[in-house]
C-alpha cells in the first residue's frame, strides 16, 4: 500500500515540492536576514560549473558527491565574490554580478566541450521537472522512494540540525557580528557554513524545480516570513507552512492548468508573499492603512495633566 | 585575413552587428546601473523578461522580434516597479525585493512556456533559445528593432546627460534644483530594461547580467569622468561582443553567449590589475613601498624616543631586516653587544638623528 | 579574578599604529588607563575614536602594537570586557524584542552550543531593570526610540558583568533624560571599581562625566587626569584653528546631572 502511495503521482511530487521549500527556507531566512538574498542566485547559477567539474570526474549526475561539489562551488563564489570586493575597485553586488556569470559560462562551455551529446542538458538544471521525480527512485526498506526526496530530507535534516546546534551563534552573528566575533562565534565561518548548506541545498533542489525556481524556495517563504513575525523562531515556522501550502496548491493548480508543476509551486510562494505584504496582520500595507483611518476617526484623548 | 572573410557570410554579419549593437546600449547603461548600485536589477530584468517573452507569443503566435521586445519590456519594468513598491512600502530589504521578483517573475515565466508547449504550437521552438541566447538565429529584420532602439535611447541619454548625471551622483541634491527625480530615476531604470530586452537574443536571460555590469566595472578602471566611462563601456563591450561571436564561430559548437560573457569578464580582470592609478598591481607595489617606508619611520622614531631609557630592544624578524637595512644607509650603528645586559646594541648615527627629527616634524604637521 | 589585580592598569597599549588605504589613522598610541575610572576618548572627526576601540577588539586589524587588559593580553580576558557599538551598526528591524538583544550579551558566558535558560532570562532581565527599560522586555525593537535603543545596548554590556566596557559615542543622538539616566549607570559601575573607556563627541560635557581623559587626533596629544588633559593648548593641538573655552558651560540642561 505504501509502494502504492508513493508511487501515484500526487504524493511524491507534493512531498519533495515541500522538502525543498522548508530545506531552503531554511537556509533563506539567514540571508534574507543578512541582506545576502542575492547569492542565492548567484550560487544557484554558478553551481552549474561545479555539477559539471563533478561529472567530468565521477561521471555522477546526483547523490553526495554531487552534493559535496556543490558546496564547493557555493564557496569558490562567495569567496571570488569576497576577493573581487575586497580590492574596493568594485561594490560588492557588483562582483555577485561579474562572479556567477563567469563560472556559469565556464559550465556551459565545458558542456559544449566534453558533453554535448549527454544527458547532463542544462535545460534541465535550470528548469527542473519535479512531475518526474517517481521515475528515478531509489529502493529503501523495499519501497521505492524517489531519488530527489531522499537528496532533499538529507538536506532538511542537515541545515536544521546545524541552524538548530548554533542557533544563537547564528542569531548574534547575523544580528551583531561585531559583537558575536568579540565573543570568539566567527561569524565569517558561520557565514561560509551556511552558504555551503545553501549550495548543497540548491544542486539537491535542481532535480526537483531547477536553479530559478530554488531561489523562489529560498526567498519567498523567509521575506513572507519576515512581514508576518517579529520572532526569529517563527519566521521558520512560518517558512515551512508557506512551503507546504504553495506545494500542495501549487500541484493542483497545475494540474489543472496543465502547466509546470515547480513553477506554478514557486508562483504559489510569490502569492502567498503578495498576501503578506498586503494583509499581513502587523505590517501588512492594506492593514497599516485601515488602522490609521481607524486611528484618524478615533476620538484623541488629550495628554494627562502634569 | 580569416576574419574578414568571415565577414562576408551573412550570418556571421548579423551576429557581429547585433554583438556591437548589444555592447552599445549595454554599456553606457550598464554604467548607470552600476553607479546607482543596481548591478543586480540587469540579472532581476532579464529573467522577469521570460515571461513577458512568452506572453507575446500567446498573444501574437510569433517570435516576431518587436513582440518580444514589447513583451519582455513590459514584464521587466513591472518587476522593476513591484520590487520598488515592495522596498518602500514594507520592511523588506532590497536584495530580498530583487530576489523575490527575479524568481518569481520567472516562475510565472516557466508556467507560461510549459502552457505554450502542451498547446503544441510547431513555431515555438525558439523560445526556450532566449535561456541562453540564439545569437546565430538573428534576422536582418531584427538587427533594424535593435539598431534603432539603441539610436533612440543614446540619443534620449545625450539630450538629458545632465539630469542623468546628476540624479545619479546625488539625487537628494537634484531635487533641491528641482529636476523631477522619480520621472528620471524610472526612465533610466526603463532604459536599462530596454538594454536588457535589446540583449536577450545574443546572450540570454541568465548571462544578460554581466553585459550590464561587466563592461562599466571594467571602463570605471579606466576613466574618471561619467562621459569617459560611458565610452569605454560601450567600446569594451563592442570588443567582448565581437570577440565571442567570432570565437564561436570559429571554434563551430561553442555557444556564443557565455564566449561573449567570458570576453567581458577577462577584459575586468586585466582592467582591474593594470589601470594606471587604480590598477591592483599599482596598490600592490605601492603598499609594500609604503609599508617599508612606514617600518624605516617607525624604527627611527622608536630608537629616537627610546634613546634615552636604553631597555627597549625590538627584536622581531621584520624590525631584524629593517634594521640591517638601515645600517646600511648609514642611520644607524651597531655596537658590540654588552654595553647593558639588555641593550641589543643599536644605535642612531648623526645622520640618524637628523632622519628621525624630520620624520617626527613630519607627523607633527599631518597631526595638527 | 582577584581583588588585587583591580587597583592596577585596567587598560594598557603600547605602539599601536592603524592605517587604512595607507594613510595612518592612528600612530604609535601608546596608553595606560588606570582601573575604576571613567575615562573619555575625545578627538576631531577622523581623529581614530572609533577605530581605536575596534582595534583593541580586533574588529580592524593594526600594523603594530600591543593590548593588555588588568596586565594580560586582550585575547584572553575577553570576559572581562564589554563592548557597546554605535547603533548604526546593526540592523534594527531584526526580528527580535528588547529582552532577547539583551540576552544575546550572555552568548560569550555560554560559549559555543549552551542555550540560555531560565537563569540567562533573569539576568537580561534585571539588567533591562538597571537601565529602566523592563516594561519594554517584550517590545520588537524596531518599535524602540534612539534613546531606548542605546539602552537595551547598554543593558546588554551590563549583563556581561565585565570589568573594563568600551562605549562608542553612546550618547550620540539621544535626548536628554536618556543620556542623564546612562551617564548615571556608568557612574554607578565606576563607583563599583569597573572602568568605563567611553568615545565621546560631546565637548561640552567632558569636564562633568569624566574623570580621566585622551585627546586623540590620529596621534595622542595628551592623555591622563581630566583637568590636566583639558587644557586650551592640548584642544587647541587637536582640533587645530580657532577654539575657545567659555568658562560658564555649565548650562542649564546638565545642571541636573551634576551627581556630587
Amino acid at each position: 500500500m505504501m509502494a502504492e502511495l508513493l508511487t501515484t503521482t500526487a504524493l511524491p511530487i507534493m512531498l519533495v515540492g515541500a522538502m525543498v521549500g522548508i530545506a531552503s527556507s531554511a537556509v533563506g531566512t539567514f540571508l534574507v536576514l543578512r541582506g545576502n538574498s542575492m547569492l542565492s542566485d548567484a550560487i544557484s547559477h554558478s553551481i552549474v560549473f561545479g555539477i559539471v567539474i563533478v561529472w567530468l570526474l565521477t561521471k555522477q549526475q546526483s547523490g553526495p558527491v554531487q552534493l559535496i561539489g556543490a558546496a564547493l562551488t557555493g564557496l569558490l563564489t562567495v569567496l571570488l565574490t569576497e576577493a573581487l570586493a575586497s580590492t574596493k575597485r568594485v561594490k560588492q553586488d557588483t562582483a555577485i554580478g561579474l562572479v556567477f556569470p563567469a563560472l556559469f559560462s565556464i559550465g556551459v562551455l565545458l558542456l559544449n566541450i566534453y558533453a554535448n551529446d549527454v544527458h547532463i542538458d542544462t535545460h534541465t538544471v535550470l528548469l527542473g521537472e519535479i512531475g518526474f521525480v517517481w521515475l528515478d527512485t531509489v529502493d529503501i526498506f523495499g519501497l521505492p522512494i524517489p531519488q530527489a526526496l531522499v537528496s532533499m530530507s538529507v538536506m532538511t535534516v542537515l541545515n536544521y540540525a546545524f541552524i538548530g546546534l548554533f542557533y544563537k551563534e547564528l542569531k548574534l552573528a547575523t544580528f551583531d557580528p561585531a559583537l558575536a566575533k568579540t565573543f570568539g562565534f566567527m561569524p565569517s565561518i558561520l557565514f561560509y557554513v551556511l552558504l555551503m548548506l545553501t549550495s548543497s541545498t540548491a544542486v539537491a533542489a535542481f532535480d526537483a524545480v531547477g536553479a530559478v525556481l530554488f531561489i523562489a524556495f529560498a526567498i519567498v517563504p523567509a521575506s513572507a516570513a519576515y512581514l508576518l513575525t517579529d520572532r526569529l523562531w517563527m519566521m521558520f515556522i512560518i517558512g515551512a507552512l508557506i512551503s507546504i501550502a504553495s506545494s500542495i496548491s501549487g500541484y493542483y493548480l497545475a494540474v489543472y492548468l496543465n502547466v509546470s508543476i515547480g513553477g506554478m509551486m514557486a508562483v504559489m510562494t510569490g502569492v502567498f508573499l503578495m498576501l503578506a505584504f498586503l494583509a499581513g496582520p502587523r505590517y501588512g500595507v492594506i492593514t497599516q492603512r485601515v488602522k490609521r483611518q481607524r486611528a484618524r476617526q478615533a476620538p484623541v484623548e488629550p495628554p494627562p495633566s502634569v | 585575413m580569416v576574419w574578414l572573410e568571415l565577414l562576408s557570410d551573412y550570418t556571421f554579419q548579423n551576429v557581429v552587428i547585433g554583438a556591437s549593437l548589444l555592447g552599445l546600449i549595454s554599456g553606457p547603461l550598464g554604467c548607470f546601473a552600476v553607479l546607482r548600485r543596481q548591478s543586480l536589477l540587469g540579472d532581476a530584468i532579464s529573467h522577469a523578461a521570460l515571461p513577458g517573452i512568452c506572453l507575446s507569443f500567446i498573444i501574437t503566435g510569433s517570435r516576431d522580434i518587436g513582440g518580444i521586445i514589447m513583451g519582455s519590456l513590459i514584464t521587466g519594468s513591472a518587476a522593476a516597479l513591484i520590487m520598488l513598491m515592495l522596498t518602500r512600502l514594507s520592511r523588506l530589504k532590497t536584495d530580498a525585493a530583487l530576489g523575490a521578483c527575479l524568481s518569481i517573475f520567472f516562475a510565472v515565466g516557466i508556467v507560461l512556456l510549459t502552457y505554450i508547449q502542451s498547446t503544441n504550437n510547431a513555431s515555438q521552438g525558439g523560445l526556450e533559445a532566449f535561456l541562453f541566447g540564439q545569437a546565430a538565429a538573428t534576422l536582418r529584420s531584427d538587427l533594424w528593432v535593435m539598431g534603432s532602439i539603441t539610436l533612440v535611447t543614446l540619443l534620449l541619454l545625450a539630450v538629458f546627460w545632465k539630469q542623468a548625471k546628476l540624479v545619479t551622483f546625488d539625487a537628494e541634491y537634484a531635487r533641491t534644483l528641482g529636476m523631477p527625480i522619480t520621472v528620471i530615476e524610472a526612465s533610466l531604470t526603463a532604459m536599462v530594461a530596454l538594454a536588457v530586452v535589446v540583449g536577450l537574443q545574443m546572450v540570454g536571460v541568465i548571462l544578460m547580467a554581466a553585459m550590464i555590469v561587466a563592461p562599466a566595472a571594467a571602463a570605471r578602471q579606466w576613466s574618471r569622468h561619467l562621459g569617459g566611462m560611458l565610452t569605454i563601456a560601450a567600446g569594451v563591450g563592442i570588443v567582448s561582443g565581437v570577440s565571442g561571436a567570432t570565437i564561436s564561430t570559429l571554434s563551430r559548437g561553442l555557444a556564443t553567449g557565455p564566449l561573449i560573457v567570458l570576453t567581458a569578464t577577462a577584459i575586468v580582470l586585466i582592467s582591474l590589475a593594470l589601470a594606471p592609478g587604480r590598477g591592483l598591481l599599482w596598490g600592490v607595489i605601492k603598499h609594500y613601498r609604503q609599508k617599508s617606508a612606514l617600518q624605516k619611520q617607525q624604527l627611527l622614531y622608536a630608537l629616537y624616543k627610546h634613546s634615552a631609557d636604553p631597555s627597549c630592544a625590538p627584536s622581531t624578524l621584520g624590525s631584524r631586516r629593517m634594521l640591517n637595512k638601515l645600517k646600511q644607509q648609514g642611520y644607524l650603528t651597531r655596537s658590540p653587544r654588552g654595553a647593558t645586559p639588555s641593550d641589543d646594541g643599536w644605535g642612531l648615527t648623526a645622520q640618524g638623528q637628523a632622519e628621525a627629527r624630520r620624520v617626527i616634524a613630519a607627523f607633527e604637521e599631518l597631526a595638527s | 579574578m582577584a581583588t588585587s589585580d583591580l587597583t592596577d592598569t585596567a587598560l594598557s597599549i603600547k605602539n599601536l599604529t592603524v592605517s587604512y588605504h595607507n594613510q595612518p589613522v592612528l600612530w604609535d598610541i601608546d596608553l595606560d588607563i588606570p582601573a575604576g575610572v571613567m575615562a573619555g576618548i575625545v578627538g576631531p572627526n577622523g581623529a581614530g575614536k572609533s577605530t581605536l576601540i575596534k582595534s583593541l577588539l580586533g574588529l580592524v586589524p593594526s600594523l603594530s602594537g600591543e593590548v593588555m587588559v588588568h596586565g594580560r593580553p586582550y585575547a584572553t580576558q575577553r570576559k572581562r570586557v564589554g563592548y557597546v557599538p554605535q547603533r548604526s551598526s546593526v540592523d534594527w528591524d531584526f526580528p527580535t524584542t528588547a529582552l532577547d538583544v539583551v540576552t544575546m550579551g550572555l552568548y560569550g558566558r555560554l560559549g559555543w552550543l549552551k542555550r540560555p535558560g531560565r537563569k540567562e532570562r533573569h539576568e537580561a532581565q534585571e539588567a533591562l531593570e538597571m537601565v529602566g527599560m523592563s516594561a519594554m522586555a517584550e517590545r520588537q525593537i524596531s518599535q524602540l526610540s534612539g534613546g531606548q535603543q542605546q539602552r537595551v545596548f547598554l543593558a546588554r554590556a551590563l549583563v556581561q558583568q565585565a570589568d573594563v566596557y568600551f562605549l562608542d559615542e553612546p550618547m550620540a543622538g539621544v535626548d536628554a533624560t536618556t543620556e542623564r539616566a546612562i551617564i548615571d549607570i556608568l557612574r554607578r559601575l565606576r563607583d563599583a571599581g569597573k572602568t568605563l573607556i567611553v568615545v565621546h563627541h560631546d565637548l561640552q560635557t567632558v569636564r562633568t562625566y569624566f574623570d580621566w581623559l585622551l585627546l586623540l587626533n590620529v596621534r595622542v596629544i595628551a592623555s591622563g587626569k581630566a583637568e590636566e588633559v583639558f587644557k586650551i593648548d592640548h584642544l587647541r593641538q587637536a582640533y587645530g584653528g580657532q577654539i575657545a573655552l567659555l568658562n560658564d558651560n555649565e548650562s542649564l540642561m546638565f545642571s541636573a546631572s551634576k551627581v556630587k
